[in-house]
């Protein structure tokens, strides 16, 4: 909730401060001059300050409420608390009231937690001392020591104070501290406002596995052949989807006899997600190589045959008629005609596709494999592992993205006439 | 050189709903070699059916065309054709473009070369022909059109409203350079068009065209084609027996306009 106001926060901040430093800066171009931009999708374009301070801010956020040695402290949310910490109890036994000292040892998990020496003190409450490590709390029977216990009807009335009965609790300046139904003092540590590196880790560690994956491996196999090999699955998958789908597509589109022999096939499995095919095709092919790729096959297949069903639908007939009475032969209009025609639509068919292949991948090494970005982060997730899911999960996104644009950029180099007839 | 004959043509289909249309009714026509020929008539007189049926992308239901001595059954090169737009190959340059129809039959650019960048000059797209077509002008990408359709050199040119869709200084234009591509090639033209200024500049004959069912309803033999060739199209239009025909014939097109009217609503 913090987190969330906090990044609304800098959201307006960001604008107005953006929008006071650029007001003189614009340029006066034309769209700047439109006087109707609300409703004109045109005249909207993406500030470029806008990206740069929401990337730069989430990666602080993260920062920040990591504890992240990447930016200086005093950005950091309040960390959980470590070090020492006492408060005082008063025991009242039997009108005869005494008060002891309860030393706390809030200590990092690997660092040094030894319970401190305390003197007992006088009176018939004893002193206390406990080390508890970072972000966990301990039950204390603070009454184990003294001379009238709660055995022996003592009971605790008040911590650093202020009065304390079974089920309530106390806020002390490091610590809240609870009592039991039975009279045991729970001790919480402050654990802050960050979070716990096994929730999210700072962004300098999950660097840092990065280099360390990237250079030892992950079971068996490197980063690179992990990655490598969710890409080699989806092109594979992918190549041979098209390969299939695109002269099938075609088909469907220029004869009746294979529009009516393959619709109900294509119109049923086009709704089928490929997640619901996994099941079966471990059934029949296994965790390996074979299986992923008549997923991603299958995956691929109806989405190409139906782009290219629609791309030749897409032939204005005054083209195919021209090209008729310009002299040209069946396979000449295939070949002059339908094909290029149809290849805007084959594109957004094979960016579509790429995208469901990398999700489906990606969901098909979850399931099982013995290799592939999917499976890194599955199975670091059952140790707990945050780090290399975080980094999974980027990596799977940059790859992703680095997809898209390599086809965005593809298809401006091959199809420059898209969208302009 | 050759003509066209079209000998009885009817044209009725079926409709989904079990009724049936008469688009077109026992028309027969000879044009002769060289003749350009302008249609004319209402919305719905079976004027663009004709063309398409001379074109061989539909079969008359009954009757037949002829041309060169043998029947036509379906589209050939003797047969160019115009569209009014959306006929431009997008991927390919202008001058690809022209040259769509040698390249078709086989012809290397040694072959066909000279005579594309000539039809690029008579057009005066020369400057043009490496820019893709979405870069050119309506009235650029129908003077595309028609050097694509010269570059294969067919006997017969169909225009299907070829101008319809450009603005009006373009038209006039486009009409002059018509007029001057026909004096020069010596073509038969059929020219399908909706306006009748255009039908009577261009027609050397024209043909107008009544509806339900489409059939021939008059025909004129007119001068200004001929006068138009190298003059002013705006000189032509002075001549006194242009306003004549004009009125004449835009007064025969309200007629039946109105008729449809009424019978429209006599159903209703």
């Amino acid at each position: 909730m913090i987190i969330l106001l906090i990044y609304i926060a800098i959201f307006v901040g960001a604008f107005f401060a953006v929008k006071y430093i650029t007001a003189s800066a614009t340029p006066k171009d034309y769209t700047s001059l439109k006087t109707v931009t609300f409703g004109d999708e045109s005249a909207v374009r993406p500030n470029r300050a806008a990206s740069i301070i929401s990337v730069t801010s989430i990666f602080l956020i993260w920062a920040a409420f990591t504890g992240s040695n990447l930016i200086p402290s005093f950005l950091h949310a309040p960390a959980a608390y470590t070090g020492m910490g006492e408060f005082t109890y008063t025991v009242d036994a039997g009108g005869q009231t005494d008060d002891a000292t309860v030393t706390v040892n809030v200590h990092e998990k690997d660092a040094d937690g030894t319970v401190p020496e305390m003197e007992p003190g006088d009176g018939f409450a004893k002193n206390d001392a406990v080390s508890i490590v970072k972000y966990r709390s301990k039950l204390l029977r603070v009454d184990q020591n003294d001379e009238q216990g709660r055995d022996a009807g003592a009971k605790i009335v008040a911590v650093n104070g202020q009065a304390i009965a079974p089920g309530g609790e106390v806020f002390t300046d490091f610590a809240r501290v609870a009592m039991t139904p039975k009279g045991t003092l729970n001790i919480v540590p402050n654990t802050g406002w960050q979070m716990e590196p096994i929730w999210l880790p700072p962004p300098e560690d999950v660097a840092k596995r990065v280099g360390d994956i990237a250079t030892d491996g992950f079971r068996n196999f490197t980063l690179w052949e992990h990655l490598g090999y969710s890409l080699f699955r989806v092109v594979v998958g992918f190549f041979f989807g098209a390969l299939v789908g695109i002269p099938l597509g075609y088909a469907m589109g220029l004869s009746n006899w294979f529009r009516g022999w393959f619709d109900p096939i294509v119109e049923f499995m086009r709704p089928v997600p490929p997640l619901a095919l996994i099941p079966l095709v471990i059934i029949w092919a296994g965790i390996g190589e074979t299986g992923k790729i008549i997923l991603l096959f299958l995956a691929a297949l109806w989405i190409m045959a139906i782009a290219a069903r629609s791309g030749v639908s897409g032939v204005n007939i005054t083209k195919v008629h021209a090209a008729y009475s310009l002299g040209a032969s069946k396979w000449q209009i295939m070949r002059h005609v339908i094909i290029p025609n149809s290849l805007p639509e084959i594109f957004t068919g094979a960016r579509v596709a790429m995208g469901v292949c990398w999700g489906t991948v990606v969901a098909a090494e979850l399931v099982a494999a013995e290799k592939g970005a999917g499976m890194m982060i599955m199975v670091a997730s059952k140790f707990q592992n945050t780090d290399i899911v975080l980094m999974g999960i980027i990596l799977i996104g940059v790859i992703g993205f680095s997809i898209d644009v390599l086809m965005r950029w593809a298809e401006r180099i091959l199809v420059p006439w898209k969208g302009k007839s | 050189m050759s003509g066209l004959t079209i000998e009885n043509i009817s044209m009725r289909f079926d409709l989904p709903n079990g009724g049936s249309v008469q688009a077109l009714k026992d028309v027969t026509l000879d044009i002769q070699p060289g003749e350009l020929m302008s249609v004319l008539g209402p919305s719905g007189c079976g004027k663009t059916t004709l063309l398409n049926i001379a074109a061989g992308f539909l079969a008359p239901t009954e009757g037949r065309i002829a041309m060169n001595g043998h029947t036509v059954l379906g589209p050939d090169a003797e047969r160019g054709m115009v569209f009014q737009q959306g006929a431009l190959f997008e991927w390919m340059s202008v001058r690809e473009n022209v040259a769509f129809g040698p390249r078709m039959k086989g012809e290397n650019e040694a072959q066909y070369g000279e005579n594309v960048d000539h039809l690029l000059d008579v057009v005066g797209l020369q400057d043009f022909k490496e820019k893709a077509i979405y870069e050119l002008s309506g009235g650029m990408q129908q003077r595309v059109a028609l050097a694509r359709c010269l570059a294969n050199d067919p006997d017969v040119i169909l225009m299907d409203e070829p101008l319809g869709a450009l603005d009006a200084l373009t038209r006039e234009k486009m009409q002059s350079l018509v007029l001057k591509l026909w004096k020069e090639t010596g073509k038969t033209i059929i020219l399908i068009t909706h306006s009748v200024e255009e039908a009577l500049l261009l027609g050397e004959r024209l043909l107008v065209m009544a509806p339900r069912p489409g059939r021939i309803h008059k025909e004129y033999r007119l001068p200004f084609a001929d006068l138009g060739v190298g003059q002013d199209l705006r000189e032509v239009k002075k001549h006194p027996d242009y306003n004549k025909t004009r009125e004449e014939i835009l007064a025969m097109i309200w007629d039946m306009e109105e008729e449809i009217m009424g019978r429209t609503e006599e159903n209703a």
